[in-house]
């Protein structure tokens, strides 16, 4: 008799987990959303647990001090304006120059900040949780970028929360392009499960002449990254599949590790 | 029946999953996440009934792929597998020494990540897999294995604060009470 409840329990179980492998992707995201927000309680806790230790810096801070940081952010302010007029001029020129050549008006950006809240607890995926979802505007595959280069891409959006796959995810592929004199392309995947500060650039034409320290951006190509997101920097590079092509490993600028606030370039 | 005991198991993972997920510290040191749901299931294993087990296994795995990339519900069967098979041997295994509650949660926490893994190529996904798995596996197995024990403790010491004590029996009965004088 125990060993028939036994097997019953271990059938069931058995056919929960069949049942729900066998739903339909858009089922089992609706799922995974109402399952996630069970846990939405918790995060207002740990962003409220993570802002004490600020705010107890801010109290003990001196006056000194925090004249002296403002009087920094009063200098840093000034540089930044004077940048912003120049990117203005520039911006201009380049509209300019495009109508009389004819080509398309390029359209800036519109970026909407949002905070990581979750990280991928599973160790073979590099996803992280943001605070904004389809109340905010986000759809799938908007790219996620902070000030230093690209992040990676939304991959799921709930009403409050989406899903960012990250570069070096298997799910998160990226044509790029290295600043060099041919401007090879080719294609940003996935690297080692450790480091996640590497990606690997694939697809290189056998030709290409790769040295440590060229930019790699974005191409633009593929449709869901526009052109010139900064990625990062060439580490090396080696010939595969006897000279068939080229990989190189490319060092991140973005710090993967230690996201707190990314923004979402919207259309 | 003590509901105590499911209740502080099911607190447990779901904390335990939010941990996993908002907390990235053992991640910037090691390069890994360690996980508590095999440890848990150990424990539940050993010392709760089995719809216990089963309804964790499906409560935990769910909570975890909703957080994660995975699919959901990859990871109940590799919880449930694990938390079946200690329960049907736990007549067998001296669950109050800490050697058996290391090793026993050394062998689920190496099982669970392994068996999902194997899921999730079956089931055609990519996971992230190269030579610093092993690491990564070596790790998850190292904190299952020191965590067991200090998992135990805890329930233990939360039944004791929280449970109603078993109360002792007096050995002494009035009807053999031997009476002294004259009566």
């Amino acid at each position: 008799m125990l060993k028939q409840k036994n097997y019953l329990t271990l059938g069931v179980v058995t056919l929960v987990a069949v049942l729900l492998f066998s739903l339909p992707p858009r089922v089992t995201g609706r799922l995974k959303l109402a399952m996630g927000s069970l846990f939405l309680p918790l995060l207002g806790l740990a962003s409220t647990a993570q802002q004490l230790p600020v705010a107890a810096a801010d109290a003990v801070l001196t006056r000194r001090e925090l004249l002296r940081q403002v009087e920094n952010f009063h200098r840093e302010n000034d540089q930044l304006k004077v940048l912003a007029l120049q990117a203005d001029a520039t911006a201009r020129e380049n509209e300019q120059l495009r109508t009389l050549v004819g080509w398309q008006r390029q359209v800036p950006w519109k970026l909407k900040l949002a905070n990581v809240v979750l990280r991928d607890p599973a160790n073979w995926w590099r996803t992280v949780e943001i605070d904004l979802g389809t109340r905010d505007g986000l759809v799938d595959n908007l790219p996620v970028l902070t000030a230093d280069g690209l992040v990676g891409r939304v991959s799921s959006v709930g009403y409050t929360r989406s899903q960012v796959v990250l570069l070096g995810d298997p799910n998160c592929k990226a044509s790029a392009l290295v600043e060099n004199a041919a401007h090879d392309t080719g294609v940003i995947s996935a690297s080692g499960p450790l480091d996640n500060s590497l990606v690997e650039l694939t697809y290189l034409s056998g030709s290409a002449n790769l040295k440590p320290g060229q930019g790699v951006i974005t191409s633009g190509l593929g449709g869901i990254f526009p052109k010139g997101i900064p990625i990062g920097q060439v580490v090396d590079s080696r010939s595969v599949e006897f000279g068939l092509y080229t990989e190189a490993r490319v060092k991140l600028n973005a710090n993967l590790g230690a996201l707190e606030r990314v923004w979402v370039l919207l259309p | 029946m003590n509901l105590l005991n499911p209740i502080l198991i099911f607190a447990a993972a779901f904390l335990a999953v939010f941990g996993e997920a908002a907390l990235p510290g053992l991640h910037h040191l090691f390069g890994v996440q360690v996980d508590l749901l095999p440890v848990l299931m150990v424990y539940a294993a050993l010392n709760a009934n089995l719809v216990t087990v089963a309804s964790l296994a499906i409560f935990s795995g769910l909570g975890f792929d909703a957080l994660s990339a995975n699919p959901l519900g990859v990871t109940i069967l590799p919880l449930f597998f694990v938390g079946f098979v200690i329960f049907l041997q736990r007549d067998l295994i001296l669950r109050e020494l800490s050697f058996a509650q290391i090793v026993l949660g050394t062998v689920a926490s190496a099982v669970v990540p392994v068996l999902t893994v194997l899921l999730l190529l079956t089931g055609g996904k990519s996971p992230l897999l190269g030579w610093g798995s092993l690491w990564q596996w070596l790790v998850m197995t190292a904190g299952g294995a020191v965590a067991t024990p200090m998992v135990f403790a805890l329930f233990n010491w939360l039944n004791r604060a929280f449970g109603y004590q078993p109360r002792t029996e007096t050995s002494f009965r009035p009807d053999r009470e031997i009476l002294r004088g004259r009566h």
